[in-house]
């Protein structure tokens, strides 16, 4: 029995993991013990147009903010010989010569026959782009005094990337600086209503009774209305003697106060159905306010939900404040906002010889497109337990 | 039925008599009356204004009476079908307003048609031909159709007819009918000049209702019971048609509710930039001269619009869906 063919008896020293095989890999271990907010960015990587339209979000926000440094004039700099003046090209390549980058003169001419101005490229004056160069004064964001631009025309040349508008001003610097404004009505917008959806949302939906009643029958009435008369009512009642800047803050408090319905109604029907949960139970067993369960328990179990749902309902204001504005109803210049500059646009017949007026167009058809999918992407992503 | 039909109509009273207190309050925000602005605006053109006449005028018209008072004739003058007076135009609303009612509920019918036609097929070829190239292409078309704001999109058609036809696209009938009686020929030329603003309005809303009838009947699509139909040989055509489209159609009506407010907006903002002869155009001038009564009248409209339109809705839905009906309104 004992042949030599016998294997000799084998005892491993390392130690014994009886879980071993339940053990994770770092990788799994970093993806079980990953945050929600980790693991919804991950999500929302996969989603290639969301993240591709939160850069260009991203990117809009940082060009409205340094928009003073970023453009050549100013919002106000008038050039009264180049009133109506057609985008200029920027060239690179003069007669086959590489001169960098540079926009050929324009010469004006007007059309004795239609009273149409006509501005000529003159293919012998080259203008080079200066860059980090000397330009309009401007004090930014009202604090810094400075000169100093990214990009700024020849001395004594002209840099009209979009055109000028019927008094010589820069298209394409006006554009930005209007980002600026409508760029931001609809974040504090947005904030406001926040705020407002989340406070009635959730007094609705945590106390319940007659209180979720009256609520819900406010809520019905606010969505039953078309929108835009009652903006157009409420901003047509701002006094005409306010500031600029509350004027802003006007519009803005008028957009959120019929915006906010959407986001009340989808915080209530989430409370409902949490507050019966047992953390809440415990929670409140212990003795915790109503407040404290609704913040510190109830609202960061959606928080996600809503901000996917503020996201997308983000273009609708600044779509709001667009048609306000272009309407003369909500901001005037000297604010100007992509509606102020579309203003422009309202006389078809200047629009049909000068077209680059319907430029502010495009900003705002971006700016919507991208909050879109981004919200689309966000709300995609805000559950990541779901698969 | 009866019953859920009355508890319907008393919410839709209670919800109108809210509204009016609502716009009553929004038209008579701005500080001051149309009376006041007139008489600055006279005397800053070195006018001299009679005092007395002034007066006169405002007890005329009630302006010195309390908020409460004021509310009250305009509501039951509403009721009664008269509404109130206009200052601007020295004229009765009902006289100045002409057939922009008439017009303005033509507009915004015709509009919601045009929505259900243009999303009812579209949608169904996008689900049953999902992720197709057809599909992507019109989910584009969609998402592009949503982002474009209405006002927009008439400038941009107001600026290509202009430079392709020469032109201008902005009227609801040809000029000779306007304040015209209505007639045969009036009535075909507004259906002729419908096309290019319900258009305009209804892109947006098409493009939603295509994605949600897309989203409903794909839904359906993938339930166990169509898969049976399939196994049972039943023809697709047939069992598409049978069931899952059927299933489908409820946000056809349910999304009414949502749509029409959206719609009613549109149309005043894209009548105002195409100066259609609705109350688009005068609901802003009106607003913006304080016409207080010419401008309550229209909101109340147009609110009445929405509230009457989804009230059609609801009963419909119910008429349509058992659930709704013997469930008392109570799942929602």
């Amino acid at each position: 029995m004992n042949g030599p063919d016998r294997l000799e008896h084998f005892v491993s020293a390392a130690p014994f993991d009886v879980y071993e095989t339940e053990a994770l890999t770092p990788e799994q271990e970093r993806y079980f013990m990953a945050s929600q907010w980790r693991m919804m960015w991950w999500r929302l990587k996969k989603h290639k147009l969301a993240v591709f339209s939160g850069l260009v979000l991203l990117a809009s926000y940082l060009a409205v903010a340094f928009v003073e440094i970023l453009v050549p004039y100013n919002l106000h700099t008038r050039d009264a010989d180049h009133i109506y003046a057609p985008p200029q090209r920027v060239h690179l390549f003069h007669q086959g010569e590489f001169r960098g980058p540079f926009v050929y003169g324009l010469v004006f001419e007007l059309d004795l026959e239609t009273l149409r101005r006509v501005y000529h490229e003159d293919t012998e004056d080259v203008q080079p782009l200066r860059f980090f160069c000397t330009g309009d004064p401007y004090s930014f964001w009202g604090l810094i005094d400075s000169d100093k631009h990214l990009v700024c025309p020849a001395e004594g040349g002209t840099l009209y990337l979009l055109g000028t508008d019927r008094l010589g001003r820069d298209m394409a610097s006006r554009l930005i600086y209007g980002g600026r404004i409508s760029l931001t009505v609809g974040l504090i917008g947005i904030t406001l209503s926040f705020l407002l959806g989340i406070t009635i949302g959730g007094v609705a939906g945590y106390f319940g009774g007659w209180i979720d009643n009256a609520v819900q029958r406010i809520i019905e009435v606010l969505r039953s209305l078309p929108e835009l008369p009652l903006w157009m009512a409420l901003s047509a009642a701002l006094p005409v003697t306010w500031s600029p800047i509350l004027v802003y803050f006007g519009i803005t408090l008028i957009l959120a106060l019929l915006d906010w319905p959407g986001l009340a109604r989808a915080v209530r029907s989430k409370l409902l159905a949490l507050r019966e949960e047992d953390f809440c139970q415990a929670a409140r067993l212990m003795g915790a306010p109503p407040s404290r369960i609704i913040g510190r328990h109830l609202l960061p179990n959606f928080m996600s939900h809503l901000i996917a749902s503020a996201t997308l309902s983000i273009p609708s204001m600044i779509l709001a404040e667009t048609a306000l504005s272009f309407l003369g109803l909500g901001l005037r210049p000297p604010i100007t906002s992509w509606g102020v500059l579309l203003t422009e646009a309202q006389n078809i017949e200047a629009v049909t010889l000068y077209p680059w007026l319907l430029m502010p167009m495009v900003p705002v058809v971006i700016t919507v497109l991208a909050f879109n999918f981004l919200g689309d992407g966000l709300r995609d992503a805000a559950d990541p337990y779901a698969h | 039925m009866l019953n859920y039909f009355a508890r319907r109509l008393l919410t839709m009273v209670i919800t109108l008599v809210v509204i009016s207190a609502l716009v009553f309050i929004i038209i008579q925000l701005p500080p001051g009356d149309y009376l006041t602005t007139q008489i600055a605006e006279l005397e800053s053109q070195g006018e001299m204004v009679d005092r007395e006449k002034i007066e006169h005028l405002r007890q005329q018209y009630g302006l010195d009476r309390p908020p409460i008072e004021q509310y009250w004739d305009w509501v039951t003058g509403l009721v009664r079908g008269d509404l109130g007076f206009s200052f601007e135009h020295n004229l009765p609303v009902s006289d100045v307003v002409g057939d922009r009612l008439l017009l303005s509920l033509v507009l915004n019918f015709s509009t919601i048609l045009f929505i259900y036609i243009v999303a009812f097929p579209i949608g169904v070829y996008s689900a049953t031909h999902q992720y197709s190239w057809s599909d992507h292409g019109l989910t584009l078309l969609g998402f592009l159709g949503l982002a474009t704001p209405n006002f927009l999109l008439a400038l941009i058609l107001m600026y290509l007819a202009n430079v392709w036809f020469g032109t201008s696209v902005g009227s609801m009938m040809a000029e000779e009918f306007i304040g015209q009686p209505w007639t045969w020929g009036k009535a075909v030329s507004v259906a002729e000049h419908l096309a290019v603003p319900v258009f305009v309005i209804g892109t947006s809303g098409t493009a939603g209702m295509i994605r949600r009838l897309r989203a409903n009947l794909l839904d359906e699509l993938q339930k166990q019971y169509v898969v049976t139909g399939r196994a049972k040989g039943l023809p697709r055509g047939r069992l598409l048609v049978k069931y899952p489209l059927r299933m489908s159609l409820n946000p056809f009506i349910a999304d009414i509710g949502s749509m029409l407010p959206q719609v009613v907006s549109g149309s005043v903002i894209v009548s105002a930039v195409m100066s259609l002869e609705t109350t688009g155009p005068m609901l802003l001038t009106a607003l913006q001269s304080q016409d207080t009564f010419l401008a309550g009248s229209f909101l109340m409209f147009l609110a009445m619009l929405t509230v009457i339109g989804m009230f059609l809705s609801d009963v419909l839905l119910a008429l349509l869906d058992p659930r709704i009906r013997l469930g008392g309104g109570a799942g929602r």
